[in-house]
């Protein structure tokens, strides 16, 4: 029984796994970014595909805001020579990853009647629900990897200041 | 929405994953092996979002920590893609093969 739900689900994911392939097999570099950005939307979709909002208009922003950019700012900045030296555990890698990856497609195939489906409540992520969530005086809330996470992000902006600054070659 | 099952959600993440893995390998490029990582972090967040919302629709867990892997992963590729700008200044490659002076 398809409806227009699983046809579009079907569609956002063939969707996503063809600008993915795209964005590891092309040899420009510049091209396989736009992939990763179409890829990205899709995921995003996704998201708005799982009512699941704000975490689309997060991925939306972060990612293809942001992240995207930045490799494209940095692909335009190193542009270099393309070598295509590969590394002599290439085929025993590409056979694991292809072996790992058809067995657990076939565990999760079986494992399908084994998971718990919810009890039947309503999915709410609001962002109210989020706030509290992230920030609340409740044992449950998620406050001191919160801040864990705020000092990161300093501390990741000072380095790469500090790694990316250009030293100014000494006078004299 | 109860048109798709969860393994069907949790086989898709599981394919980008393993693309991502794929070009993490093959690729020498250092900001291609980024993007692969990108892909890889990406399937995960769906994974989580899906199994929040299938299996334990009453709490957003999941959700919190596919906003936390977001934060870090934008940190991450700040990082990465400094430390690669340098190598670029030092080097003049971003290939993954050459940089081995701390090899040896």
């Amino acid at each position: 029984m398809m409806n227009m739900s699983a046809i579009a689900f079907y569609c956002i994911s063939a969707f996503i796994l063809m600008t993915g392939l795209l964005a590891v097999t092309n040899s420009n570099l510049f091209r396989s970014a736009i992939s990763l950005l179409f890829s990205l939307i899709g995921i995003a979709a996704l998201y708005f595909w799982m009512e699941v909002e704000f975490a689309a208009a997060v991925q939306i922003i972060v990612y293809v805001g942001g992240i995207v950019v930045l490799i494209i700012f940095s692909i335009f900045l190193t542009r270099g020579r393309q070598s295509h030296a590969l590394s002599p555990l290439l085929k025993i890698g590409i056979w694991c990853i292809g072996r790992t990856g058809r067995c657990s497609i076939h565990v999760l195939l079986i494992a399908e009647n084994s998971w718990k489906a919810g009890d039947g409540s309503t999915f709410d992520p609001s962002v109210r629900k989020i706030g509290f969530l992230l920030v609340d005086n409740s044992p449950e809330s998620y406050v001191l990897p919160f801040e864990v996470v705020s000092i990161l992000l300093l501390a990741a902006m000072i380095g790469c200041i500090v790694i990316a600054i250009k030293s100014r070659p000494e006078e004299k | 929405m109860s048109a798709v099952p969860l393994t069907h959600i949790i086989c898709m993440s599981s394919i980008l994953f393993f693309i991502g893995a794929y070009g993490f390998l093959t690729r020498r490029n250092m900001i291609a092996m980024l993007i692969s990582l990108e892909l890889m972090l990406n399937s995960v967040n769906i994974n989580f979002i899906a199994f929040n919302k299938y299996l334990f629709p009453d709490n957003i867990d999941g959700l919190g920590f596919t906003i936390f892997i977001i934060a870090i992963a934008a940190a991450e590729a700040a990082v990465a893609i400094a430390i690669i700008i340098n190598l670029y200044r030092n080097t003049r490659s971003i290939d993954a093969e050459k940089a081995n002076e701390l090899k040896y």
